[in-house]
């Protein structure tokens, strides 16, 4: 009987020393979950602020004007285009 | 001995004998009772009445209710490249009577926001209890305020709204204000799409402020939606630019360039003169904040006559080869009189709207009841708000039928005596594009075409006005500068006089709505200059050039396949050297 009893309470001990430390362990993966969320956001962010740059960098007035300044060129004159026609 | 051990035992210590009255010891343990009992009381009312209080008071000791930011939707153009996107700033502030600065900080605070000393002084003497001290830095700057840990100075996140496309876009898409919430233009019509909903979470810190665990989501935070616009960027900077151009060439007050998708009714260009620039606003005239396309109304002018030309081929009145006497110019409706700015002698149906005579569309116009020509009028959107969802949206002018006169009926039949803006214009214009039906325009991408239209013309009316039309840009039309290398295209001029305080000033709008190419028409642009003052005032030499310019960039940037007979570019190709221009008629 007073085997049986110390077993028991052994098994309770050590089911209570697995509860703390399984509630350590979901706060720790917690705190991860939590800063890669935080990261997730902040990438966003720099997304947005990526796509802001290069949306500003392309901006069309830049480009035409880069062309004509810095590359001399123009727009073709009706002559110089030629149309392919694809036949069916 | 034995005496001694005999004499005292301690029960029979006379000194100690009791001599006590019994009540005492009750007392006592009645006291002891009456102690416990009241802690038992306090205890119970502390863990069964009082315990709400309590427990709160014990949660604020790790829990924290957070905000969770929620970001406002971007604006995109219909090809997913962005036009609005909200960053995170920062907004500084003070509480003044906590900033005792000495003179060095001070110095270096006001250096690092730009603002004098003596001004950042004034505010930190405010009696306010809060004051901004700068709102939407860069989080860097931020960064190196708090760095410098000065009393009572805090800063707070705040979003930024950024406009990559800057003038270009400036008129359709409007701003938010510094709270993030839109003002004008697509942030505002669209703000319930585009706003993003804070949120807020209940968790559990530990000492060094990590979030251990989640105690409930009061609110998830909604993300704003994106919002993908019918605008392409591309051709909105070819409107802008010929816009641009203009304004500077003819020195005019005013103007807007609006192009259509004839297959879906998308808009896929809005442009207005002057413009602004959204990302700094501090300058701003409500002159230049106006969408004149959509916010103002003109007279159309001879813009309409195609109107009246296809309402009489619809009926069956005349056809295009009928001929009308317009001699000797002038024509005289009860008290009035109305003339042709060139007079003409007989013309065909065809030839009045070449030529843009006002007595030719006119005699068409009377031969009508004034119901029908209403009646027209309205199917087209005259007179009623296109409903765009836009800000401001006016629907213009258009009087009911029965208070017509002849005159009046005479002079709407050239466009005058009403006014529309210019997006009912090119809206209306889809009758002759889309062979006589007319769909709801779209600010917003659409995926899929509309099915049905409204139909107010046969198909064979409107292909016989785009015959027309395409008349006008030719050698004889009203506008050959209109025409676009490579393409069929057509159009209208209109050049209306101005009223001002009731009378016709010497102040002109000059304007030209078109259709490319003809065979199958893919765009509508419409032009329109307000008080073009450097000599030149007819929609042929002002209006006219602009839609040529956005037009063939526009088809080219659509990879619209050339319908002009090719014999002229193959001409060109052996002569390299010198382009052919007019080719295409």
């Amino acid at each position: 009987m007073a085997r049986l009893t110390g077993f028991l309470v052994m098994l309770v001990v050590a089911s209570s020393l697995g509860v703390v430390a399984s509630q350590h362990q979901a706060r720790k993966l917690y705190t991860a979950v939590e800063r890669e969320q935080q990261r997730s956001h902040q990438l966003e962010v720099e997304w947005g602020q990526l796509q802001l740059e290069q949306s500003t960098w392309a901006a069309h007035a830049r480009i035409e004007k880069l062309a004509r300044e810095k590359l001399a060129m123009r727009p073709p004159q009706s002559g110089q285009i030629i149309a392919i026609e694809e036949r069916p | 001995m034995k005496k001694v051990k005999k004499g005292v035992t301690f029960n029979h210590n006379p000194l100690l004998r009791s001599e006590l009255s019994a009540w005492r010891p009750r007392f006592v343990l009645l006291c002891l009772l009456g102690g416990s009992l009241a802690l038992v009381g306090r205890a119970a009312y502390l863990q069964g009445v009082h315990d709400q209080f309590l427990q709160a008071k014990g949660e604020s000791r790790y829990a924290r209710v957070l905000e969770v930011p929620a970001t406002r939707g971007k604006i995109t153009d219909r090809q997913g490249d962005v036009l609005a996107v909200s960053s995170p700033v920062k907004s500084v502030w003070a509480i003044p009577e906590d900033a005792r600065l000495d003179p060095s900080q001070t110095r270096q605070l006001a250096g690092l926001l730009e603002v004098g000393v003596n001004e950042l002084n004034q505010k930190l003497s405010s009696e306010k209890d809060f004051i901004y001290l700068k709102r939407q830095v860069s989080p860097e700057l931020a960064d190196r305020i708090a760095a410098l840990k000065l009393p009572g100075i805090h800063d707070q996140r705040e979003y930024r709204r950024f406009y990559p496309g800057g003038d270009v876009m400036a008129h359709v898409l409007g701003f938010t204000g510094v709270d993030d919430k839109g003002q004008e233009g697509i942030e505002l019509a669209f703000e319930s799409q585009l706003a993003g909903k804070p949120g807020s979470r209940r968790v559990v810190k530990d000492r060094r402020g990590n979030v251990v665990e989640d105690v409930q989501s009061i609110r998830l935070p909604q993300d704003g939606r994106e919002v993908a616009l019918s605008i392409d960027n591309k051709i909105q900077y070819l409107a802008h630019a010929a816009l641009k151009q203009a304004m500077n060439d003819h020195k005019a007050k005013a103007g807007g360039v609006v192009v259509l998708d004839a297959k879906t009714g998308e808009v896929l260009a809005l442009a207005n003169a002057p413009t602004y620039n959204p990302n700094n606003r501090v300058k701003l005239t409500g002159d230049q904040l106006r969408n004149r396309a959509l916010t103002d109304t003109f007279e159309p002018g001879s813009t309409m006559k195609p109107f009246t030309a296809a309402m009489a081929l619809d009926k069956g009145k005349v056809t295009a080869n009928t001929i009308i006497n317009c001699a000797p110019g002038r024509m005289t409706i009860g008290s009035a009189t109305i003339s042709d700015a060139h007079p003409h002698g007989a013309l065909s149906v065809a030839q009045v709207i070449q030529k843009s005579s006002n007595i030719g569309a006119a005699k068409m116009a009377l031969s009508f009841p004034p119901e029908t020509m209403w009646k027209m009028l309205d199917d087209l959107g005259f007179g009623s708000p296109l409903k765009l969802g836009f800000p401001g949206e006016v629907g213009g002018r258009l009087r009911p039928a029965k208070a017509w006169r002849p005159i009046e009926q005479a002079t709407m039949s050239y466009g005058h005596g009403m006014s529309v803006n210019l997006m009912q214009m090119a809206n209306a214009y889809q009758v002759f594009a889309r062979d006589g039906d007319l769909v709801p325009l779209s600010l917003s991408r659409l995926d899929a075409p509309p099915v049905h239209g409204t139909r107010v013309f046969s198909p064979q009316t409107a292909r016989e006005v785009r015959q027309m039309l395409e008349l006008v840009v030719q050698q004889g039309g009203t506008a050959p500068q209109a025409s676009v290398p490579g393409y069929r295209v057509g159009g209208k001029t209109g050049t209306a006089m101005k009223l001002v305080g009731g009378r016709y000033a010497h102040k002109y709008v000059a304007s030209f709505v078109g259709i490319a190419p003809i065979s199958d028409p893919r765009l509508i642009v419409a032009v329109m200059i307000d008080e073009p003052s450097n000599g030149k005032h007819y929609g042929g030499d002002v209006a006219a050039p602009i839609f040529s310019q956005v037009t063939a960039g526009a088809l080219r940037s659509l990879g619209v396949a050339p319908d002009a007979p090719l014999k002229p570019l193959q001409v060109a190709r052996q002569g390299a050297s010198q382009p052919v221009v007019r080719e295409a008629m």
